[in-house]
């Protein structure tokens, strides 16, 4: 049995220790807001936060989750900034299929708490390493501006 | 013989028209679009939604529901992978409802063509096919309200008014919600289609609103969207399953006993493959069943499978590049188009101009890989999937099963992503069939990224020759295309080598210039894996190529680029797409659907004066334009790049003019577009699936690279061209853009280079040493 600290609540799964957070989220724990989308740290489908930083879930083993706190996009709403970002993608019409958009959302947030006015760049470094087929990035960017309440995001 | 059968239907390998649509499915893309006008002898041929299978229905009975509450619910029976159907659909019904958003509930259909029309959600013609039947059922509910309430009040119907979910009697002052008039109108007939009475536009609320709103919004950004990737069943377990690494191949041999070994794995079989051509069946294989997800991915690695690799095992993109080079390299001796005599008007032109182009294999690569979950209880399967055609996976699953489609529910959840993959329901199949090997528990498929690129249905590879003669003046005399490309119609027909009549008519064929000679050749190519089509289809290398040579022969004519497409196109007119060798049109009729050459020219005026085309632009800066006609919508496109002494490329801005008729939902018009802007984007740039020894090379993302954020333009703007009203017929959206954006990119690269791209991708082709 591990105990996971996971949006605030203490959760309880039985599952080896090398099993990704991903599928214990998700198979475990019927936690299907964090998407599998390469399994390879690729996409950043399945972005969350671990003690604030976001990692890819499908490369962290349950071992490395444990005792800390995870943060998903069920529960990312939760923080101001994430709240601020999620508003920022509905009103922008960030989503297209939106299966993405999760981790996207997750990589966002993590930055603005990190950094609350990026730059071009800071957007480019941190929001680079998430996948979106559909081909949301401008308004992605834009949204991220707008959560920051900067110039270049949508009125 | 119809006029507008395709002759490339008939003509292929032998196949008569009868055999071709026995091989081919009940429904599915290629006979709805393939075969337009499909009718008896007596029949007057039939056009756009009800041409496709099953046809239109706009009964409100079939689309609305009206509680006493006074909510509406509103069925969608289209799929929704992005291009906001599920948002613009429901509002067009509910506008001529005149239905209060905020008490609006979307329901999505399961698959059932007899009960909803046809579901095919491919074809970028959701819209363009179903605005007026939602608006039909609309104006019909709004007129049965109207009369209930009348009838309640015994007043004339003329005296009342429903507007916003309320019915109205002036004259006394009386009102009544819609909910406490649903049950009366409920029992009233639907009006006739003559006696509706459509809003005027002036009164739309929600149809041309340019206001953002998106249904799923709120639930995609909370993380509470289902897609099929998420259901959870009671007791479900979880499969993946081990495919024949090359196509066609199948298991010889298994040893399942170290799968079984490890902790959660439940249980291994095999399930057989369908054999070619096998449409949207299955590919066979060995299938992991196990306790959750992981245990399944590592009991199929555990796995000892020898496989026999069948017939297409030397498949090797390298040596069929080369074949194909050949094949184009020498006249086809027939042509699919001979107008004039392109030849002697070549042998006699003062110049001539010949290039080589190339696009490889690619992959869908839907960011939500195909997954779908189902179980059987007494003799009746249903399955949660991500499908674009919904009764296409119930035909399928109780074609394999042996039931009865009346036993087979299939519910469409959200797809993360489709872009064509997930029109082929072989996901659904496969995790029917597993079931039914477990008596039926519920169980959840799960494809892999490495399964998902190495089993698509890939988008073919093309390799075409071009050659133009321009005259002492500059103006091209003549065109000659030769375009060899395996055919999607192989998943369909026994061994077809050349293109279909749609193939050919996604900007092959249908060629809109004034050049007095044009001949245009499809050289035969064999099919040496699963072909399918991917958001727009052939308009891909059909665009790459002519709008690339199009700004290389205006280069060998020393002039602008812009005013040599416009003087190709000639002057403003209507062109009957059978007069361009193009007896398909989209499905869509010649008369309502002509090519206008004026709208043509109107996107390429618009969108080249957006972006500043005139303007001087320093060395290793560039702009590229490239127009394209495809899903009866026409497109015009700009890409501005810079590439900087060391051969790095960044793309600053694209423009984009679309006229498109009447814009229903202008916010997803535009997100479609910019979308469409960087799936180009990642064509034109990274993307590519080889074949070496049979198998496919690539396996995830960081071989089979897509555009990622820091490439893509921070604009891109959206030039929507005015429509002269809603009568106006509708064209396609969500494909059209994604033609024009590799060749307007090879273009601007050229203008800031003078270097010449002819094969996708670029990858390196910049900074390596020549």
């Amino acid at each position: 049995m591990t105990t996971l600290q996971i949006n605030g609540q203490s959760m309880t799964v039985e599952a080896g220790d090398d099993t990704p957070l991903l599928w214990v989220l998700r198979d475990h724990l019927g936690m299907t807001g964090t998407k599998f989308g390469c399994g390879l740290a690729l996409c950043g489908a399945c972005t969350v936060h671990l003690d604030g930083q976001p990692v890819r879930a499908c490369q962290t083993p349950l071992s490395a989750a444990s005792g800390k706190k995870i943060v998903t996009i069920e529960g990312v709403g939760a923080s101001k900034t994430g709240q601020a970002v999620q508003h920022a993608w509905v009103k922008l019409g960030v989503p297209q299929c939106g299966y993405c958009q999760a981790g996207q959302i997750m990589s966002a947030t993590a930055l603005l708490q990190k950094k609350p006015k990026p730059t071009d760049a800071d957007i480019d470094a941190a929001m680079s390493g998430n996948l979106c087929r559909c081909g949301t990035y401008t308004r992605i960017r834009s949204a991220i501006k707008t959560a920051a309440g900067l110039e270049g995001g949508a009125a | 013989m119809n006029a507008f059968l395709p002759q490339a239907l008939t003509r292929n390998a032998g196949l008569s028209r009868r055999s071709l649509l026995r091989a081919l499915p009940l429904t599915g893309l290629v006979l709805s679009v393939g075969l337009p006008g499909i009718a008896g002898a007596d029949e007057p041929a039939k056009f756009g939604g009800d041409a496709m299978p099953h046809g239109l229905q706009d009964s409100p009975r079939t689309f609305v529901s009206i509680a006493p509450d006074g909510t509406v619910s509103i069925v969608v029976h289209r799929s929704e992978m992005g291009q906001g159907v599920r948002t613009s659909l429901p509002r067009v019904l509910a506008d001529e409802l005149e239905a209060d958003w905020s008490k609006v509930k979307i329901v999505q259909a399961p698959g059932d063509e007899e009960k909803y029309g046809n579901q095919d959600t491919d074809g970028s013609r959701s819209m363009r096919h179903w605005f007026m039947p939602m608006r039909r059922c609309g104006a019909a509910a709004r007129q049965m309200l109207a009369l209930a309430a009348a009838q309640q009040w015994g007043v004339p119907v003329a005296e009342v008014q429903a507007i916003n979910h309320v019915v109205t009697h002036k004259p006394s002052g009386r009102s009544l919600g819609y909910g406490a008039l649903a049950e009366a109108a409920a029992k009233l007939d639907v009006p006739k289609r003559e006696s509706l009475r459509l809003k005027d536009a002036k009164d739309f609320r929600y149809i041309g609103k340019q206001d953002g709103y998106l249904v799923d919004a709120e639930v995609i950004v909370t993380g509470r969207s289902q897609y099929g990737i998420d259901t959870r069943l009671p007791g479900m377990l979880y499969a993946v399953i081990a495919r024949p690494p090359v196509f066609g191949g199948k298991v010889k041999s298994f040893d399942a006993a170290d799968a079984l070994r490890l902790p959660g794995v439940v249980k291994v079989f095999e399930i057989a493959g369908t054999p070619a051509p096998a449409e949207f069946q299955p590919l066979g294989g060995v299938v992991v069943v196990a306790k959750d997800t992981w245990a399944a991915i590592k009991g199929r690695e555990a796995l000892k499978i020898v496989w026999d690799d069948g017939p297409h095992a030397g498949y090797d993109s390298v040596a069929f590049r080369k074949a194909l080079e050949a094949a184009v390299a020498k006249p086809a001796g027939k042509a699919v188009r001979n107008d004039g005599d392109a030849e002697a008007a070549l042998a006699q032109a003062a110049k001539r101009v010949a290039a080589d182009y190339y696009v490889p294999h690619l992959a869908h690569a839907t960011m939500e890989p195909p997954a779908a979950t189902a179980r059987l209880v007494d003799g009746r399967c249903e399955v949660w999937t991500s499908v674009q055609s919904p009764q296409a996976a119930r035909e399928r699953v109780a074609q394999r099963l042996g039931l009865g489609v009346d036993k087979v529910t299939i519910n469409v959840t959200l797809l993360g992503g489709g872009f064509g993959r997930k029109s082929k329901p072989d996901f659904a199949v496969e995790a029917a069939l597993i079931s039914q090997q477990l008596q039926g528990q519920p169980v959840k498929l799960t494809w892999t990224r490495d399964d998902d690129l190495h089993h698509d249905y890939f988008h073919t590879v093309t390799a075409q020759h071009l050659e133009a003669g321009l005259d002492a003046q500059g103006k091209v005399t003549a065109w000659l295309q030769r375009a060899a490309e395996p055919t999607i119609l192989s998943i369909f027909a026994p061994d077809p080598k050349q293109l279909s009549g749609f193939e050919l008519g996604l900007g092959l064929i249908n060629l809109p210039y004034a050049i007095p000679n044009i001949r245009i050749e499809n050289p035969p190519a064999e099919a040496h894996a699963r072909i399918g089509w991917l958001r727009s289809v052939n308009n891909i290398q059909h665009a790459f190529a002519a709008q690339s040579f199009v700004a290389e022969l205006a280069h060998a004519a020393r002039r602008d680029h812009r005013d040599f497409l416009l003087d190709l196109l000639g002057p403003a007119r209507q062109i009957p797409p059978p007069q361009l060798g193009d007896g398909w049109n989209h499905g869509e009729s010649p008369q309502v659907y002509p090519v206008d050459i004026g709208r043509l020219r109107g996107v390429i005026e618009r969108v080249t004066q957006e972006a500043g085309w005139s303007r001087k632009r320093p060395k290793g800066q560039g702009l590229g334009l490239a127009a394209n006609y495809s899903f009866v919508t026409y497109m015009a496109v700009v890409v501005e790049v810079k590439v900087n002494a060391k051969g790095e490329l960044s793309i600053p801005r694209i423009d984009v003019a679309l006229d498109c008729g009447p814009a229903i939902n202008p916010d997803r018009i535009r997100s479609q577009v910019e979308g469409a802007c960087i799936m180009g984007l990642s064509q034109a740039l990274y993307s590519e699936i080889t074949f070496k020894n049979g198998r496919v090379e690539q396996s995830n993302y960081h071989d089979f690279e897509i555009a990622r954020l820091n490439i893509a333009p921070k604009t891109i703007a959206v030039h929507i061209m005015p429509s002269s009203g809603y009568d106006q017929p509708l064209g396609g959206v969500g494909e059209p853009a994604i033609g024009p954006i590799a060749p307007a990119l090879m273009n601007a690269i050229f203008a800031a280079t003078g270097k010449r791209i002819r094969q996708l991708p670029l990858k390196d082709q910049l900074s390596r040493k020549a």
